[in-house]
């Protein structure tokens, strides 16, 4: 399996081509070279998904290979930085995704942003993306996917503000960029505890099961929780920060700012997942360890996911609205983590969160694709500008109704079958977190129906233009994406990946799929009565509930309150002064001491006057003391 | 009246002095240039001096005395070189318009 070093060679060496020579080439050239290499990395990607799954198991699980590992950094013995390539099934699984998606991406953004100002820097961009996606999820230790992580950040961060002439841009990925590093920073904390107390990196010892690992940290305690829990919950932060778990999702609904084709890519489908990807990498580690923290990211994802799917239904932009639901689905994905135990069907949730990230990663990217489409043509992210466009775009409308079907878990679309598997997994957990689950998955479905009609159904909208159907460079990738998000459902997924690595038969729970199926139709059933044809019930609503529709609308003024507390608080109380100190005590003591060796130059400058019989004197006088000194001693 | 070193050696103090006070007070180059000749010569003085009083059989004082003055005569032909340079350059000798070299 040597050839998978080239997965990660062939989009940086695009970047880097593309990033120096660019500009020298036309940009239809360019985007070729960018989709062609990332072609030929996801053809890599899936010959090492079919080369690996149809390896001969090993005790039943599948064996993790190691193609590459050479050291890196040796500073001593005990600490050694290495990188390479560590295949396992999960990692496998985040390779077909991520280089799928890109690869509808990168053909789709020929389309999307043709013409565009930047294209070849907007190739070179993506192309660092996938290497730095790409570069994280096969990580065999924790200190690579460190540096793969603020790579992600970075291509994040250069991406959202890729329209650099508008302000919004600008603050938004300044936005993204800073929550995320706040919450890296736990992350960092969280590996260095990590490592301190195991002495490793590598995730193969750390996950392997054997609790001498983590022997070193047994007795210490901190604040009355062990360090290990302390070291986990910390990792978390880090992946809650770029999963946008509450309270840290604040930068996601802003990174909408960003070009339609990265939102499907970054925000959607691939960098998001990384934190759901990071607990399910450590997550031997979370079951013997610490087993509390697993909890509370479960409570984390619950009530994310609850939040988001409110704020969801309220907004207008369809993009916030796409966002608001890529943050609700993360939080299922967290919960089946949180809820899932070691092995056989304890560890469904294990396998459910991660089908989950597959199914979901297809099928968000197909609703921001499709989103894509529809603002291409019609200039505005504002459902009010939309309405009636079925019969425009005929394309467009399918496939965003098939991902609309698949995330609200209507059978037989994938959707209804990872989520099915949470909604069980969660309800084995304890029933009443499973009501709340069905509950939220029940409030998805309203809202991507609210969306759906809001765009193709109800009166359309005055148009500058006719609306028409986008270019085939644009439906192409959402008509596969859309044949994907249909039969992947059907993929034997506990068949390669669960827990502990031995196959698991996915099995439908009856009762939970019949429920959760109902819940969904009786959810579609009132976007329906709602939002098809016009009708006053929600108006009248939401004049029922005014304060309630106001904040949830504002997002619960959860922005405000962070606003409140750096711009008020960490503002005044804490920069201020530190900015006093900066130009008063450092700056003064600096300027002080140039003042005074100006002043005592200016004052001994006369000494050096240039008169030869001057020093000549002096010289004399020198020499005469000498003389005195000396007949004197 | 025998003549003793003494003499010798309150002339060339004499002289010495007289030479660091020319070089200190003249305002013109070549009279300074005189005064250091004039150092050089109480010297040069001193050390036939000494050579002919405590070390009667042996020449070393001689020969510096002689090696000086060539050495002094070198050093005057360098310097007066320099000293037309330098009138060339700026039309006059005074010792206190050359501090060009503070700056």
């Amino acid at each position: 399996m040597e050839y998978t070093l080239l997965i990660l060679l062939l989009p940086m060496l695009t970047f880097i081509g593309l990033g120096l020579f660019g500009m020298k080439l036309r940009p239809a050239v360019a985007g070729c070279i960018g989709t062609l290499s990332l072609a030929v990395t996801a053809l890599l990607a899936y010959m090492t998904a079919g080369q690996y799954f149809l390896m001969p198991r090993v005790d039943g699980a599948y064996e993790k290979l190691l193609p590459y590992n050479f050291d890196w950094l040796h500073f001593t013995e005990n600490l050694q930085i290495s990188l390479g390539i560590l295949l396992d099934p999960i990692s496998v699984m985040m390779l077909v995704v991520i280089s799928t998606v890109s690869l509808m991406v990168h053909i789709y953004s020929m389309g999307y942003m043709k013409g565009e100002r930047g294209f070849q820097r907007y190739y070179a961009f993506l192309s660092l993306f996938t290497f730095s996606m790409l570069g994280l999820v096969v990580a065999p230790n924790i200190f690579q996917m460190y540096i793969f992580w603020e790579l992600v950040g970075v291509s994040s961060y250069l991406l959202i503000g890729f329209y650099y002439t508008k302000p919004e841009a600008i603050a938004a990925s300044k936005k993204a960029f800073i929550v995320t590093r706040f919450a890296d920073l736990g992350f960092l904390l969280g590996i260095l505890l990590l490592s301190f107390f195991t002495g490793t990196f590598d995730f193969e010892a750390l996950t392997s099961g054997d609790t001498s690992v983590f022997s070193g940290a047994a007795g210490v305690t901190f604040m009355g929780a062990s360090v290990m829990s302390w070291a986990l919950a910390l990792i978390f932060i880090g992946g809650a920060g770029k999963s946008a778990m509450f309270p840290l999702h604040i930068w996601l609904p802003d990174a909408m700012e960003g070009p339609t084709p990265v939102s499907a890519l970054i925000h959607a489908a691939t960098m998001v997942v990384a934190g759901v990807f990071l607990v399910a990498r450590l997550f031997p580690l979370y079951i013997i360890a610490a087993p509390e923290v697993l909890v509370g990211i479960a409570y984390v994802g619950a009530f994310t996911s609850l939040y988001a799917a409110v704020v969801a239904c309220m907004q207008t932009d369809i993009k916030r609205v796409l966002a608001f639901s890529t943050i609700s689905q993360i939080g299922f994905m967290m919960v089946a983590l949180g809820v899932s135990g070691m092995g056989g069907h304890e560890g469904t949730g294990y396998m459910a969160s991660m089908f989950h990230l597959f199914t979901h990663a297809m099928f968000k990217a197909l609703l921001f694709l499709c989103a894509g489409a529809i603002i291409h043509t019609i200039g505005s992210n504002e459902m009010s500008r939309m309405g009636g466009l079925r019969k425009y775009m005929p394309v467009t409308h399918i496939t965003f109704l098939i991902a609309c079907l698949a995330i609200a878990g209507i059978p037989p679309f994938s959707g209804f079958f990872s989520k099915d598997e949470i909604l069980s997994a969660t309800f084995s957990f304890s029933p009443v977190f499973g009501c709340f689950m069905s509950f939220v998955a029940g409030l998805t479905a309203f809202y991507m129906f609210r969306l759906y009609y809001g765009i193709f159904w109800g009166t359309p909208a005055k148009h500058e233009h006719t609306p028409h159907e986008a270019p085939k460079s644009m439906t192409i990738p959402l008509m596969i994406l859309a044949i994907i998000t249909v039969f992947a459902g059907f993929i034997p997924f506990g068949q390669f990946v669960s827990s502990d690595g031995q196959p698991y038969t996915i099995h439908l729970n009856l009762g939970v799929a019949i429920a959760s199926v109902v819940i969904a139709l009786i959810a579609i059933g009132i976007a329906t009565y709602f939002y098809k044809s016009k009708c006053d019930i929600p108006e009248r609503l939401l004049n029922m509930f005014p304060h309630f529709h106001r904040a949830a609308y504002h997002r619960f003024y959860i922005d405000e309150f962070y606003l409140f507390i750096t711009k008020r608080i960490i503002f005044n109380c804490v920069s201020r002064p530190i900015a006093w100190f900066d130009r008063h005590v450092i700056d003064g003591t600096m300027n002080g001491i140039a003042y005074v060796t100006q002043r005592a130059s200016v004052l001994i400058r006369g000494l050096q006057s240039g008169q030869v019989q001057q020093y000549a004197f002096v010289f004399l006088l020198g020499t005469l003391l000498i003389v005195l000194l000396v007949v004197l001693i | 009246m025998e003549i003793t070193m003494e003499y010798y050696l309150v002339i060339s103090t004499i002289m010495l002095f007289a030479g660091i006070y020319g070089f200190i007070t003249r305002r013109n180059m070549l009279a300074v240039l005189i005064s250091i000749e004039l150092i050089l010569n109480s010297v040069d003085i001193n050390f036939v001096a000494f050579n002919r009083f405590l070390f009667p059989g042996q020449m070393e004082g001689f020969f510096f005395t002689l090696f000086a003055i060539g050495v002094s005569a070198c050093e005057t032909a360098v310097a007066i070189a320099i000293i037309i340079n330098v009138y060339r350059n700026i039309r006059n000798i005074q010792v206190k318009n050359l501090d060009k070299l503070k700056d």
